[in-house]
């Protein structure tokens, strides 16, 4: 007969115990869980790089939908268990779920600790311990002030992620340095100048006096009456183990609620598991600890021999850009002795701290690629007396010559912890890769967890893959940019935000490209991505945009260009006609053609002549079509219901609407729109990047089509009831495409490759994100919607246009 | 003797770009890298007469805005798998004024 075991909470230690379960003992337990949260269970020591923008939630999600229904397992989201009734073996959620069991497992996590200051409970503070958290915090939205109070790991992960966003942050810290139980005052120096170095404002000796507000937070005073005005407080001071729930059952509770090893309770048929356990009088704060006390509750629910005897914990901060790590004790006394290593121009400081020539703590800062190795001899034990003169140099030091990073990890034992999430060594994941013949990075995070989790040993796993399968490792899983650097487009990008790098030279500097000035693949990618992202600060580098860009017109196979001015929606009249047609005597351009766009095309124009052409058509009102660039093209139309008796919305009035919105907005490739009236789909809208179909109740929102190199039709995105709703709509997708597109991929392949109820998720589902989307467009536009031929009608980049020196008669064009 | 002709300074030249000279026997372009090394080579690319100051400047070479061929500025080779090469011009330089030998650019002249 089945068991029944119910589970309260649904977080990460109980994840790991159900996969270790069912392959224990596959069958033997009906298990229903009961979780506070909406939502099915996800990584979230993965939350720092949501909050950041650097993952998305749907990237976190560890057990999705599918994987409760496949093992059977009865999940009740937005259900609190509020009693145990330990006499009648039945727990009860507050929407009055009510649950029999024959085995209980309390896993209710932490809570975060809110100081109870004056002003806490106000509106605007925040925690940050779940999605919930995350988005409350995002919802404030760029530019809002931000005051993070405690400087320890989880508050500074919240105030570099809110920086990311655009936030203006203030870390209150009540110790004179930050991290101070890990750090000692000169690397918490460090680390709070690579914070200000980033913008964030680092307050350290802050003893909050209250929080600031009437109806909701306006800002925080000090003991010592400083006042920081602010529109919301992340509260991340620390955890409590959320046991109330067990103490009100009349189960042992001290901090944590009691176990013995087997993770069992003072009731037999309970046990707990998590941070809300408290094993031999430590309660953990970390999930390494969590998933060794997983395996042992699976094996006991399993009747199988285990028992925990509680674990050393290391840990990294999640902040791109700031290495950090640490593991074991750092406490002073008089048996201790350190090793300190300095490097201010490098920015790296490494202590350790020994006790009997054994190391019991270690902190890196800076350099962090020696952590696994002291880990591994802190967890082991080692004697060092031998290694005494050379340690902190780290592994690659010993032995006299400096050994490559390859050779590092092949020395290494095979029982060094590689991955301390998730406890894997180095033997099991090189194990895993030659007997399950695996080949890449998701296949050993599928098979062994290593990198699973917070994905800082990635690295070494991947070293691993090399170190084991030589050069039949491919890890172009992620092809690079191009051959002068190793990183993929999307790591570059992701790379230019949180390092805050607003350059071409900066990229290549800081992302250690092989070429001095890279080549002509990589440059444009690089200026567009610095366009798109910094609008208003990055400067265009011309030298690094293709020759039509750089000239805002088309080069032709002999050398000459052609002119295409923009006509809105394909709307134009006579004024314009007769300017285009001067133009092409006045200059004897010799073919003048109407294009697929819907506009005229002047071909054989020289280069030369280029300024004095657009002169004259800006004289007539018209500006550049940007026919040539990697970004807004045209917006087609038909005649909609302005003339066509099947007309159901003004498309063509629609269409000019986007076209005078979006023109002058660079995009990852060209982008091009099309609005029809009806069905019938005149305007061809059905195979554009983006398209629009009239109808009687408003408007149906397509994207993704393809009809050059490939022919795809689009997919309905949405239905919008007015303008207003399908302007915004085009206007958010646009921007999450220019935020998320790989340079010259068309928003198909974009759409292909992140799926698109990723991107409804965006623009359609919530809101306030596409709002969000929106309004950066809009702010981008301020300095996207320049007309370049005005520009250089008035000088701009003269010497484009006219030789250097010339000699002997005057060459025809070639 | 080599008459020495000035083009001009390089400071007419933007870094990683290139300005042409126009000649009776052709288009030259001279080109600026970023270090600022100077290189004058044909501004027809041997594939399909691509006008080469177009181009992309990296490095010491130059990408042909027509078809990508790559060429080393200093050889005028076609670099990678292309077969090619352009005529490539002296130059000298000095106090920033770039001079070239007067008997390339006047020598279809006559
Ligand atoms: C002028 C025009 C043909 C015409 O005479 O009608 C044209 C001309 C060129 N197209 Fe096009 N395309 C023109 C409409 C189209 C259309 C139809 C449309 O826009 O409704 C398509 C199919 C839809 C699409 O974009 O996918 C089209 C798909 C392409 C492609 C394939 C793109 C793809 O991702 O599959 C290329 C090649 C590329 O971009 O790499 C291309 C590239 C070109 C280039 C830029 C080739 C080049 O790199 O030099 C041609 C430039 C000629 C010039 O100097 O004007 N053209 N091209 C049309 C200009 C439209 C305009 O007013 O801006
Ligand atoms: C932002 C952030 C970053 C972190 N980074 C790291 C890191 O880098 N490394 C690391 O080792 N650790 C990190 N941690 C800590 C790690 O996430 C936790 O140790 C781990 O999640 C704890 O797992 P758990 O299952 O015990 O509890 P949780 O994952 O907290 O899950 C508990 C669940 O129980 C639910 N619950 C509570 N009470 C009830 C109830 N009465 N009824 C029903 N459901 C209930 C909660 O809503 C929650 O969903 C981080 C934590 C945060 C918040
Ligand atoms: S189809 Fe487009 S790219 Fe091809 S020749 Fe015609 S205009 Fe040029
Ligand atoms: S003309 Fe230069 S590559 Fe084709």
């Amino acid at each position: 007969m089945t068991e029944k075991l119910v589970i309260i909470g649904n977080g990460m230690a109980p994840g790991r115990m159900l996969e270790h379960l069912f392959e224990a003992a596959p069958g033997r337990y009906a298990v229903t869980i009961f979780n506070a949260e909406p939502r099915v269970n996800y990584n979230r020591l993965m939350l720092s790089p949501v909050l950041s923008g650097e993952k998305t939630y749907e990237e976190i999600i560890t057990h999705g939908d599918d994987w409760y229904a496949e093992n059977g397992v009865t999940l009740h989201k937005s259900s609190p268990v509020t009693l145990i009734d330990r006499e009648a073996r039945k727990v009860i959620s507050t929407n009055g779920i009510v649950a029999d069991y024959d085995k209980l497992v309390i896993a209710t996590g932490s809570s975060p600790f809110i100081p109870p200051v004056p002003g806490h409970q106000l509106p605007g503070v925040v925690t940050y311990r779940d999605l919930d958290d995350v988005d409350k915090m995002l919802a404030v939205g760029p530019g809002a002030r931000v005051v993070v109070i405690g400087g320890g790991l989880l508050g500074l992960e919240a105030a570099a992620g809110l920086k990311m966003r655009g936030m203006d942050v203030t870390v209150l810290h009540l110790m004179p340095t930050l991290m101070e139980r890990q750090l000692d005052p000169a690397a918490g120096y460090l680390l709070e100048k690579a914070f200000k170095d980033r913008g964030v404002t680092v307050i350290t000796k802050a003893n909050t006096k209250q929080v600031l507000g009437t109806d909701r937070v306006e800002g925080v005073e000090l003991n010592d009456g400083m006042i920081i005005p602010c529109e919301m407080v992340v509260m991340a001071v620390g955890i409590r183990p959320s046991s109330g729930l067990a103490k009100a059952s009349g189960l042992a509770v001290n901090r944590g609620i009691v176990v013995d090893d087997q993770m069992r309770t003072d009731d037999p048929h309970i046990f707990a598991l998590g941070e809300c356990a408290e094993h031999r009088g430590t309660c953990y704060g970390l999930v390494a600890p969590l998933y060794e006390m997983g395996q042992v509750l699976a094996h006991t629910l399993a009747e199988q021999e285990a028992s925990y005897q509680g674990s050393v914990t290391s840990t990294k901060l999640k902040v791109t850009g700031i290495d950090l790590f640490s593991a074991g004790d750092f406490g002073e006394g008089e048996d201790r002795e350190e090793i300190v290593l300095r490097d201010a121009t490098a920015g790296v400081y490494k202590r350790l701290v020994l006790k009997d020539d054994r190391i019991i703590g270690a902190v890196l800062y800076g350099e962090t690629a020696d952590g696994p190795w002291f880990f591994d001899m802190l967890k082991r034990g080692v004697d060092t007396r031998e290694l005494r003169d050379t340690l902190i140099f780290g592994q690659a030091y010993q032995g006299g010559t400096p050994l490559d990073p390859m050779a590092a990890v092949a020395a290494l034992p095979d029982e060094a912890e590689i991955c301390g999430c998730n406890g894997v060594c180095k033997g099991k994941i090189t194990g895993a890769i030659t007997g399950k013949g695996l080949t890449s990075l998701d296949g050993v995070r599928a098979h062994t967890k290593a990198s699973a989790s917070c994905g800082s040993c990635t690295h070494l796993v991947e070293q691993l893959l090399h170190a084991t399968l030589g050069d039949a490792y491919n890890p172009a899983a992620v092809q690079p940019m191009c051959p002068c650097t190793e990183y993929g487009h999307d790591d570059v990008r992701r790379l230019i935000i949180a390092k805050g790098l607003k350059s071409i030279p900066a990229v290549m500097q800081e992302l250690e490209w092989k070429t001095s000035c890279g080549c002509a693949k990589c440059r444009p990618a690089l200026n567009y991505y610095l366009v798109a992202d910094w609008p208003g600060e990055y400067e265009d580098d011309g030298q690094s945009r293709f020759i039509n860009e750089r000239v805002h017109a088309n080069i032709q196979k002999d050398g000459t260009y052609s002119v295409v001015p923009r006509m809105w929606g394909g709307m134009t009249n006579p004024k314009e006609l007769r300017a285009i047609a001067d133009v092409a005597d006045k200059f004897a351009i010799p073919a003048v053609k109407v294009t697929g766009g819907q506009r005229i095309d002047l071909l054989g124009v020289k280069k030369e002549d280029l300024p004095a052409v657009w002169a004259d058509l800006n004289a007539a009102g018209m500006v550049s079509g940007a026919a040539y660039a990697k970004g807004l093209r045209t917006v087609k139309t038909c005649v909609g219901s302005d003339w066509c008796r099947f007309g159901t919305q003004d498309s063509t009035g629609l269409g000019i609407r986007i076209e005078k919105f979006m023109w002058g907005a660079w995009t990852p490739a060209k982008l091009k729109l099309a609005v029809s009236g009806c069905p019938r789909n005149c305007a061809e809208a059905t195979c554009k990047d983006i398209g629009v179909i009239c109808v009687d109740s408003g408007y149906d929102i397509h994207f993704a089509g393809a009809a050059g190199l490939d022919i795809k039709g689009t997919e309905l995105l949405c239905h919008a009831d007015s303008e207003d709703e399908a302007l915004e709509i085009i206007v958010a997708l646009t921007q999450l495409y220019r935020e998320q597109g790989r340079y010259l991929e068309r928003i198909y392949k974009w759409a292909k490759r992140v799926g698109t109820p990723s991107i409804k998720a965006n623009v359609v589902d919530d809101l306030a994100k596409r709002r969000h989307y929106f309004e950066r467009f809009v702010y981008s536009q301020t300095f996207a919607q320049v007309d370049p031929w005005e520009e250089r009608v008035n000088g701009k980049d003269a010497h484009e246009f006219a030789a250097m020196a010339e000699f002997g008669m005057p060459v025809a064009a070639e | 003797m080599t008459e020495w002709i000035e083009i001009g300074s390089i400071d007419a030249i933007p870094r990683r770009g290139s300005r042409c000279v126009n000649t009776p026997a052709g288009r030259i372009a001279v080109f600026r890298t970023q270090d600022d090394q100077i290189f004058a080579i044909e501004n027809r690319c041997p594939h399909r007469q691509g006008p080469l100051s177009e181009g992309i400047v990296h490095g010491a070479s130059v990408t042909c805005p027509l078809h990508n061929w790559v060429f080393d500025l200093a050889t005028g080779q076609a670099l990678g798998a292309d077969e090619g090469q352009v005529k490539t011009y002296p130059i000298d330089i000095v106090e920033r004024r770039i001079f070239m030998a007067g008997e390339r650019i006047l020598v279809a002249a006559e």
